[in-house]
């Protein structure tokens, strides 16, 4: 994906603010969520290029979402573009300590260290009676610079807010992604013994990509605690993991876009599950994880490029 | 210690032993810039041990090594690499789902960056100047016909010579090959050996090549070092080292053998 | 002296629940190099059956000693058909891909078998504690014991000795150990690969149903106890070293004892603890405590 990819995905953000105002509130707020979401998807993919798999990144997602609770809670500063920086900064703080340790680590055992680490902060956060242990707490309704909008225009103030984050992280990864750093994901996964004798260290490139994970993770976490306008342990509970996961593998690791896409397929998916059948929703989502595995291995940013290439192929 | 000016890589009295194992005792050589040195013996006799402390993926147990009168004794592998030593290996160690151009470009834009964290992010991976590079090298090892192909679905030959392009891509000044023929037909040997060499004395690239086919390294070789037993038994030129009564016995009578099937792994 | 005993009695009950869970993971990602998810959907089943294996027996009015056969029976059973759905349904679709990819199909495959047990069971719970209360309490000096929480010890006991008993000395297990040891050379040999995955699965899938078929009288059996489950079944296994049956065993031990121990001296970091543990032990020996890591080669 060259200029051309990032002048459509920027037009799609730009039509996408734009659009906002005709939108049903359920219609904004399900959007918000999903590509608060798609950000913590986004770091999945950075990860998974590079063939590593975290069964644990809802920990950077709940250490950004009560880092902007906690701090909205304990100091009454509520300005939304300082709370998400600060849950993207401390949860990225958090990936930089735990990437010395887990860029060691590959395949099921980087997985499980990952999913242990995440567990942790769970056992603390449901035992934390003053942080309100498993039902968690509210957070403070958030302020723009200044401008404190309620209900509605909350809502869309926050749409905005996180169409704006989504935007500039898409960016950076996309540039990230053809750097040399990003562009060993692919040589990481077939052979690192040629990388480390081409002179550059596995680990470090790992580490990196824990922390870029970790941010986003952290970022996406508090633009779904302000959405939500509520913490819980449960964003940490190895299950927000797996969901997370589950829509990257839905997604694929091809394109930035489709961190996007799959989040906002996978929330309407469950949304929608979730009303019409709410006994059979995670059966759904189970039977589409495999369908995907088995038939579409490269996730449905693949069905793009294949449709792309009968395109090219016909004219 | 002191090492001539002329000699790009000295080791003195190296030593590496695994508990009670002696793979490597008492090799103390220098090898002088643009040298091409071949190198020979039986599989445990201790070449594979000799490149891999030279390339940092074994820590010496003794002795020291020099590289353009740096000590480099038990540094990584990729800081001995940064400082102008590739190798290329017994098996290409290559990115199969990569095409040898992408291959090729990717190990070209590692050489260009300035390595480190803020390095790496930084450098774009196809900048111009590292896709010329690449295409440079590919047609050096005249591979230009499978640029576009996936490395995992290469000839055996090409393989072999993308391995050694990657090494060569960043312009070291010494080169290590394990085994360059190992796994080519004997037909194919010779032509793969002279695309190797001419693009290697094209870049004035010193050579330390490890082979088992006695009639290409006295084609190739300006020297030859006889391994036996984890030391140096000959050091000359081909036709000394050759001719030596004990190569003679230890060695050459092995080569028959390793040229109808290969024995194991050492 | 009473703190340190009941630490020691609660603990060694809890490891034993740990074990039971744990030997069928450990045991199927040791042969098939599954990690496998949808082993909390076994125990889940496990449990689910039990409860109905107790309501059926309480109605009729049977002896206790033949409803806990019963239940255990009803347990295994749905293990089997479970297991054997799974194996030859879903997996032997995706062998032969990544470990990580195989993880995500047994994720995939847990999240269906959650919805399965809403359409067999409802969203009721369930239950089923009468083969616990039949059971009775014995007193050992001030400490009061479960006759039910000795015969879970037991059982675990008796599981790890067989399972040592059937490696060491049965020619299944000897099998087994070789195909652990290298597959391809086992299939060379003229082993039937395809035939030891699908018995060690079925073993696995009743070993978890089983845990969850004894644990039933103890717990609410209720939606979502096998997601609770897997997790903790994972820090026992990650820690004893995946694929290995003592060290599911020592696993276990560490995280029964000390889960007690936290419940009893500092109640806060119950569930913290057993993380934390799994983490140490992770950085200190990534493969657990019972694996080796193997050298690469060039």
């Amino acid at each position: 994906m060259g200029g051309r990819g990032q002048l459509a995905g920027g037009l799609m953000f730009l039509f996408a603010a734009a659009a906002a105002p005709l939108l049903p509130d359920w219609v904004v707020s399900l959007v918000t969520i999903a590509f608060a979401n798609a950000l913590v998807v986004l770091g999945l993919v950075v990860l998974w290029r590079a063939g590593l798999v975290s069964f644990g990144q809802a920990l950077y997602y709940c250490i950004g979402a009560y880092a902007v609770a906690l701090t909205a809670r304990w100091t009454g500063f509520t300005d939304v573009f300082a709370l998400v920086v600060i849950g993207g900064v401390a949860a990225g703080l958090m990936a930089v300590l735990i990437g010395f340790l887990l860029a060691r680590y590959r395949e099921i055992f980087f997985a499980m260290l990952s999913l242990a680490l995440s567990m942790i902060l769970y056992g603390v956060l449901v035992k934390s009676e003053s942080l309100g242990s498993t039902d968690g707490f509210s957070v403070a309704t958030p302020t723009f610079l200044g401008y404190a909008p309620h209900r509605d225009a909350l809502g869309l103030a926050l749409y905005w807010l996180t169409l704006g984050v989504d935007a500039i992280g898409a960016m950076l990864v996309g540039v990230y992604f053809r750097s040399v750093a990003g562009a060993l994901a692919a040589p990481i996964r077939d052979n690192e013994i040629r990388v480390e004798f081409l002179g550059v260290s596995v680990t470090s490139i790992i580490h990196i990509k824990v922390v870029i994970a970790g941010i986003l993770g952290g970022l996406g976490g508090a633009l779904a605690a302000l959405a939500i306008g509520h913490v819980d342990p449960n964003m940490s509970y190895w299950t927000t993991s797996g969901g997370f996961v589950f829509v990257t593998i839905l997604a694929g690791s091809g394109y930035v876009a489709a961190a996007f896409v799959g989040s906002l397929v996978f929330e309407a998916v469950r949304s929608f599950a979730f009303d019409v059948m709410p006994q059979l929703w995670q059966m759904t989502l189970g039977s589409v994880l495999l369908l995907t595995i088995l038939f579409l291995p490269d996730g449905l940013g693949s069905l793009v490029a294949r449709l792309k290439r009968r395109g090219e192929a016909k004219s | 210690m002191s090492t001539s000016n002329s000699a790009i890589l000295a080791v003195h009295d190296l030593e590496k032993t695994f508990g009670s194992l002696v793979a490597a005792r008492d090799i103390t050589v220098s090898v002088p810039a643009e040298q091409t040195v071949g190198v020979i013996g039986a599989n445990g006799a201790g070449k594979t041990t000799f490149i891999n402390m030279i390339t940092g993926h074994l820590t010496p147990s003794k002795g020291s090594i020099w590289f353009e009168d740096k000590e480099i004794t038990g540094k990584p592998s990729r800081e001995i690499t940064r400082l102008g030593i590739s190798r290329s290996f017994q098996v290409a160690q290559i990115f199969p789902s990569l095409t040898v151009f992408e291959n090729m470009r990717i190990a070209a834009a590692i050489a260009r960056c300035s390595g480190g964290v803020l390095g790496n992010i930084s450098t774009p991976v196809h900048s111009g100047a590292a896709t010329v590079e690449a295409e440079a090298t590919i047609d050096l090892f005249q591979i230009g016909r499978y640029r576009d192909t996936p490395a995992n679905a290469l000839p055996q030959g090409v393989r072999k010579l993308l391995d050694i392009g990657m090494a060569v891509v960043g312009w070291p000044r010494l080169l290590l090959l394990d085994e360059p023929t190992s796994g080519i037909s004997v037909e194919e040997k010779f032509d793969l050996m002279n695309v190797v060499m001419s693009a290697l004395k094209t870049r004035k690239i010193t050579v330390l090549f490890v082979e088992h086919d006695m009639e290409i390294v006295a084609r190739f070789a300006d020297r030859v070092l006889a391994f036996y037993d984890g030391t140096v038994i000959a050091d000359g030129t081909p036709t000394e080292t050759l001719d030596n009564p004990r190569v003679q016995e230890l060695i050459s009578g092995v080569r028959l053998k390793t040229s109808t099937g290969r024995p194991g792994h050492a | 002296m009473l703190t340190a005993s009941a630490i020691l009695t609660d603990g060694l009950v809890y490891a034993a629940y740990l074990f039971i869970v744990a030997i069928g993971l450990t045991l199927i990602f040791g042969v098939m190099k599954i990690l496998n998810v949808a082993h909390g959907s076994f125990y889940a089943f496990g449990a689910y059956g039990a409860a109905t294996a107790v309501g059926i027996y309480t109605n009729a009015d049977w002896p206790a000693a033949i409803g806990f056969l019963l239940m255990l029976a009803m347990g295994m059973a749905i293990g089997l058909v479970l297991g054997i759905i799974l194996e030859r349904g879903i997996l032997r679709l995706v062998y032969g891909k990544d470990e990580v990819i195989i993880v995500l199909v047994t994720y995939a495959t847990f999240l269906i078998l959650e919805d399965v047990i809403v359409l067999i069971w409802g969203p009721q719970s369930y239950a089923a504690y009468q083969p616990m209360v039949s059971a009775g309490n014995i007193e050992i000096g001030e400490l009061v014991l479960s006759n039910y929480d000795i015969v879970l010890v037991a059982i675990a006991a008796l599981l790890a000795g067989l399972a040592y008993w059937a490696l060491k000395f049965t020619r299944y297990g000897r099998l087994l150990t070789t195909v652990i040891f290298d597959r391809e050379t086992a299939a060379a040999f003229g082993v039937n690969v395809t035939l030891v995955y699908t018995v060690t699965f079925v073993i696995g899938a009743m070993l978890g149903a089983l845990g969850g078929a004894v644990m039933a009288p103890k717990i609410a059996v209720t939606l979502g106890i096998g997601v609770e489950v897997i997790v903790l079944a994972f820090a026992v296994v990650a820690i004893g070293g995946m694929g290995s049956i003592e060290g599911a065993l020592v696993g276990a031990l560490i995280v029964g004892i000390c889960r007690a121990a936290a419940v009893h001296l500092v109640p806060q970091i119950e569930l913290f603890v057993i993380y934390g543990v799994m983490a140490l032990v992770l950085v200190v020996r990534p493969y657990g405590l019972f694996v080796r890591a193997q050298p690469r080669k060039i």
